[in-house]
């Protein structure tokens, strides 16, 4: 017996949520689904959606994994995580504009002053500037694992530029494309509204200096990064214009976008590049992608930037153990969902008891992502761990370590039929005039058996995320 | 003491570029010290952008110049009226808690040596005797020779080589002081030092150290003293980049001919 | 639109048009090769190299012309930026960067096509020219098609168009000029009967061999020839027939954009100039000087375009 919570069978009984899917996928031959999987893999790469690796060489146009067994919520199980992930993005932003502004939270005493002030991504340039409605972090995908029936943890917080949108809306795209009939008996929540409600959310954070309809664009660092299918991909839904750096620049006390019939002002830019790039009057003065003297023109409220600069600041992984305490601080609430216990390397009593653990721990780099730089203690072999070691006594406070959790599994397609495979979920939640998100997320799937990272890079595959109608 | 001040960048390019924006920190700071006559920046061609006052409590304003373009000019001039504050910066407003100046950059990360020089600090009865005992360090251990070092030098290569300008002194200072855990920032401005005001340090650079229970303190180990009336402030920053009074960029593959001229003068009041 | 987006197009089709090209030179290669004349095969690969503007970067490489390198030269290699492969990789990729801007049918025109050529250059197989040539034609007529049938009629359409015909112009300018230059070198020659040989391989390049003889008949002339390539508005790949396509997509976005700019004066007037032009002023001013100052008037319209409309830069 697994000792992981499957989201589907549980004591030898399918739960609801799934009921749907048990018929279909005992009555589809083996031959159906694999012609089922070509045609879909084929189609993704037909249009295009493909993923490069940083730093690794090989096949530039490599496909995410799609698999096509669903993973299903109730109406119930999603209203619950929904209002638990509204909270933790209204906190989120509240402690940006607070740490950019009194730092009554530190003065408080309520997080150290260190792990914000001196962190890196704390930028002072925007230091006494409140952006429009006071929002920092636009989009924030908050990613989240299951352990049980209604156990649910945050893993971490993404709140500058979330990726992988685009495979949350490919992936239903697929499904009801192969599968209609599917749709047609489940009640599925819809998320085509996703690019509206992004526009919409974009638009409503222009600058006061912008009096008429806000021109929003998206910034790309341009069509070698690993996202820039998804950068196009919203573009074209939001019919807004993908810019890379070259294409804007700033005049007076505004930005323009060069157009075959001139200069044509913009007042949001949807960034999808790192603080250190945007301006190089600002931040790296040899940044070739961004807009020289963007920031300027910002601070002075010629334009919006989102995420805004300096958003970086609330994601930190060590930050990330203190979000429970600004739900608290700045709502006044408890928090809804739950944090991972977190040991924080750089806290002497937590590193004992952390390189007394290793073999059980999960380590990872405060700033790492994608799932690069971490260790996970149960899967590695002594020699591994003995090497993570002296890694992390080299720079402890650039490390954290979380229990091993037992990630749920879903039912997946492998070679030999279904099996269980770990996921976890990353829904977006879009923070302007208002606080929405389209029902469900983008699940991602450990593909290899046993595996519980599910990182794209790291051979992590998707799947559709339904919620089911009430 | 009343001082003036005709600082004139001028840049030439040896092909022409199709544009320039700059971002200019050339306004002195308001604090209890200065007092503004009147004070004008210029540049030829130039748009001139919106301006705010950052949380550092600098005052920052942007300009464009439309390409094509293959002369540019940035001139300042005015008056300041000075007050000698033993380098203590009172009434000045800023955001930027002084902790978020203990944080390096890649100029001002400190190695051994620096880290030695910052437990000067703790070893001193006071913190403030402490500030004072590091400039003096520094001041030794840097001796002014211009020419050695280059815009790029960090605080720990200019202490090795023992030599270097206004620039390292400071640079030096703030890296030992953060080591030392006292958050420490650089500063650009003007002093007027010659007789004829010509002097080649009239565009200055020193440190300033945040002493809990006083505030931002001034050193300035060039001239092994505490800034005072002779002395303009104009902004700060982590580093001599981050504090620069003027970054810009062109666009164009033109070559950048660059020509500064500083004079700061005593007026009769 | 974004002047990358316009920049981006315009080089779609122009690097489409050249890939097409390359593959015509090929295949005419391939037909003189096989001609019985004492010529020998040597000098006419070194005219086509000449004609693909790459005898220079084919000699540092490999040195003495050779058909099978020379068709490796102008497929498959990629250090050579005029070959099939280098122009089909390039014209995808400006799709994919402005993959927004294109249709689903043109981006998996594109698409499709890189990736057969990618199967192709994996496989040791269909390397047959014939085979390789008219898979080209058949891809850069799928990407034409498609473009026309489904591209919305916008300023981005206007910016495909001009590139194709100011692509083509010069293609046949260059061909032309290959012809009476290099393939022919001696002046007495002329009005031979390979002469004649020569003039016909140039049109079955140009996949213009039975439309000359429906436009002409009889005995193929270098004055018959001259017109329908440069002054016959009939042939699809004259000057005159490039230049008023140019002229047509220019006033379309003048009229879309509401404002002239140099590039719809200088394109009237070079269209102008053709129009009244006759054959026998062509070969009294000279068929190579007329073409080579066709060749610069049209580069020159294609730096004021970029400077019109590509760059960026116009206020």
């Amino acid at each position: 017996m697994t000792p992981y919570f499957n989201e589907m069978f549980q004591n030898n009984a399918v739960r609801p949520p799934y009921a749907g899917l048990e018929g279909w996928s005992a009555d589809m031959p083996a031959d159906i689904r694999l012609a089922k999987q070509a045609e879909a893999e084929a189609l993704f790469r037909r249009i295009g959606i493909t993923f490069a690796v940083y730093g690794e060489g090989g096949d530039p146009d490599r496909l995410i994994p799609f698999d096509m067994f669903p993973r299903v919520f109730t109406h119930s199980e999603w209203a619950k995580l929904e209002r638990g992930i509204k909270q933790r993005a209204r906190a989120l932003n509240a402690f940006l504009v607070d740490v950019y502004g009194r730092g009554e939270i530190v003065r408080a005493g309520r997080i150290p002053g260190k792990l914000v002030y001196q962190n890196d991504a704390y930028e002072k340039s925007v230091c006494g500037f409140v952006p429009p409605k006071g929002v920092y972090s636009h989009i924030v995908g908050i990613d989240i694992v299951r352990t049980g029936p209604g156990e649910f943890y945050v893993l971490e917080d993404n709140c500058r530029t979330p990726s992988g949108v685009s495979y949350m809306l490919e992936s239903r795209e697929m499904m009801m494309r192969m599968f209609p009939d599917l749709f047609r008996e489940n009640r599925i929540e819809p998320i085509d509204s996703y690019p509206d409600k992004l526009r919409r959310t974009l638009a409503s954070v222009a600058p006061a200096k912008c009096d008429r309809a806000p021109t929003v664009v998206i910034l790309t660092p341009g069509h070698f990064n690993s996202a820039y299918y998804e950068h196009s991909f919203l573009a074209d839904l939001m019919g807004v214009e993908l810019v890379e750096g070259q294409d804007l620049f700033v005049d007076g006390a505004f930005v323009y976008m060069r157009t075959t019939e001139g200069p044509k002002r913009v007042d949001v830019i949807y960034r999808r590049l790192d603080d250190a790039f945007i301006d190089p009057l600002c931040f790296r003065p040899d940044s070739m992608l961004g807009v020289p003297g963007l920031m300027d023109v910002y601070r002075s409220g010629g334009v919006s930037i989102c995420s805004a600069p300096g958003a970086g600041v609330a994601d930190d992984k060590a930050v990330y153990t203190y979000v429970p305490e600004m739900i608290r601080f700045y709502l006044g609430e408890e928090p809804l969902l739950n944090n991972v216990p977190t040991w924080k390397c750089g806290e002497a009593s937590d590193l004992k008891y952390v390189d007394e653990n290793l073999h059980e721990l999960v380590v990872k780099e405060v700033h790492g992502s994608g799932g690069y730089g971490m260790l996970v203690g149960p899967k590695s072999t002594k020699q591994q761990i003995e090497e993570f070691r002296l890694l992390i006594k080299a720079d402890p406070s650039n490390y954290i370590a979380q229990p091993t959790l037992a990630l749920s599994t879903t039912p997946t397609f492998v070679e030999e039929g279904i099996a269980p495979r770990h996921v976890d979920l990353r829904p977006y939640c879009l923070v302007g005039e208002r606080i929405e998100l389209v029902p469900g997320g983008l699940t991602r799937v450990a593909l290899r058996e046993g595996s519980l990272v599910v990182n794209s890079s790291q051979g992590g595959g998707v799947k559709d995320t339904w919620v089911l109608s009430e | 003491m009343l001082l003036s001040v005709d600082h004139v960048t001028h840049y030439r390019y040896d092909r022409p570029v199709r544009g320039v924006v700059q971002s200019h920190r050339l306004m002195p700071s308001k604090f209890d010290g200065q007092q503004v006559l009147d004070w004008s920046v210029t540049m030829t061609g130039g748009t001139m952008g919106s301006a705010f006052r950052d949380g550092a409590g600098d005052w920052v304003q942007g300009w464009t110049v439309a390409g094509p373009v293959d002369e540019i000019e940035v001139r300042v001039s005015g008056r300041v009226l000075t007050t000698d504050l033993a380098g203590i910066l009172r009434g000045h407003k800023e955001i930027v808690p002084p902790e978020a100046y203990l944080r390096d950059t890649d100029t001002t990360v400190a190695d051994a040596a620096l880290i030695e020089l910052g437990q000067l600090i703790a070893a001193a009865d006071s913190p403030l005797s402490g500030c004072h005992a590091l400039m003096e360090a520094i001041s030794a251990a840097i001796a002014y020779k211009p020419g050695t070092t280059r815009a790029q030098t960090t605080a720990a290569q200019a202490l090795a080589q023992g030599e270097g300008v206004c620039q390292d002194h400071a640079q030096a200072l703030i890296s030992a002081a953060r080591a030392g855990g006292i958050p420490a920032r650089y500063v650009s401005g003007y002093l007027q030092s010659g007789q004829d005001g010509m002097d080649h340090e009239a565009a200055h650079a020193w440190g300033e150290l945040y002493v809990a229970g006083i505030g931002w303190i001034g050193f300035d180990p060039a001239n092994q003293c505490c800034p005072d009336a002779r002395y303009i402030r104009i902004g700060s920053g982590l580093d001599a980049q981050d504090a620069a009074p003027i970054r810009g960029i062109s666009r164009g593959s033109g070559a950048e001919i660059l020509s500064v001229t500083v004079a700061v003068q005593t007026q009769e009041q | 639109m974004l002047s990358r987006t316009a920049d981006n197009l315009y080089w779609i089709a122009r690097n489409m048009e050249r890939a097409e090209t390359a593959a015509r030179l090929l295949e005419v290669g391939a037909r003189i090769s096989l001609l019985p004349t004492a010529q020998g095969y040597r000098n006419d690969w070194d005219s086509l190299l000449r004609a693909s503007g790459n005898a220079n970067g084919y000699a540092a490489k490999y040195g003495a012309p050779a058909q099978a390198q020379i068709e490796q030269y102008l497929f498959f290699d990629r250090d050579n930026p005029n070959s099939v492969a280098a122009c089909i990789t390039n014209a995808r990729e400006n799709a994919r960067i402005i993959r927004t801007a294109l249709t689903t049918q043109v981006w998996d025109a594109l698409n499709t096509a890189f990736q057969e050529l990618r199967q192709i250059e994996a496989q040791t197989g269909m390397r047959e020219l014939s085979r390789l040539t008219e898979w080209v034609t058949r891809h850069t007529a799928m990407v034409r098609g498609a473009i026309d049938a489904t591209q919305l009629r916008n300023d981005g359409y206007n910016m495909l168009n001009m590139g194709y015909y100011l692509e083509r112009g010069d293609s046949t300018a260059r061909l032309m000029d290959v012809k009476y230059y290099v393939l022919l070198p001696r002046a007495d020659y002329v009005g031979s009967g390979l002469d004649n040989d020569q003039w016909s391989m140039l049109l079955r390049a140009m996949s213009a061999s039975r439309a000359f003889h429906w436009a002409y008949g009889g005995e193929i002339t270098s004055a018959k020839i001259a017109h329908f390539l440069i002054l016959n508005p009939q042939c699809p790949r004259s000057l005159i027939t490039c230049m008023a396509g140019m002229n047509n997509h220019l006033t379309r976005l003048a009229k879309l954009y509401g404002r002239e700019t140099e590039a719809q004066s200088v394109a009237a007037s070079l269209l102008h100039n053709l129009e009244n032009q006759s054959t026998e002023q062509i070969f009294e001013e000279g068929l190579h000087e007329f073409l080579s100052r066709f060749i610069g008037e049209a580069a020159g319209l294609g730096a004021i375009i970029h400077n019109s409309y590509l760059s960026g830069d116009m206020q």
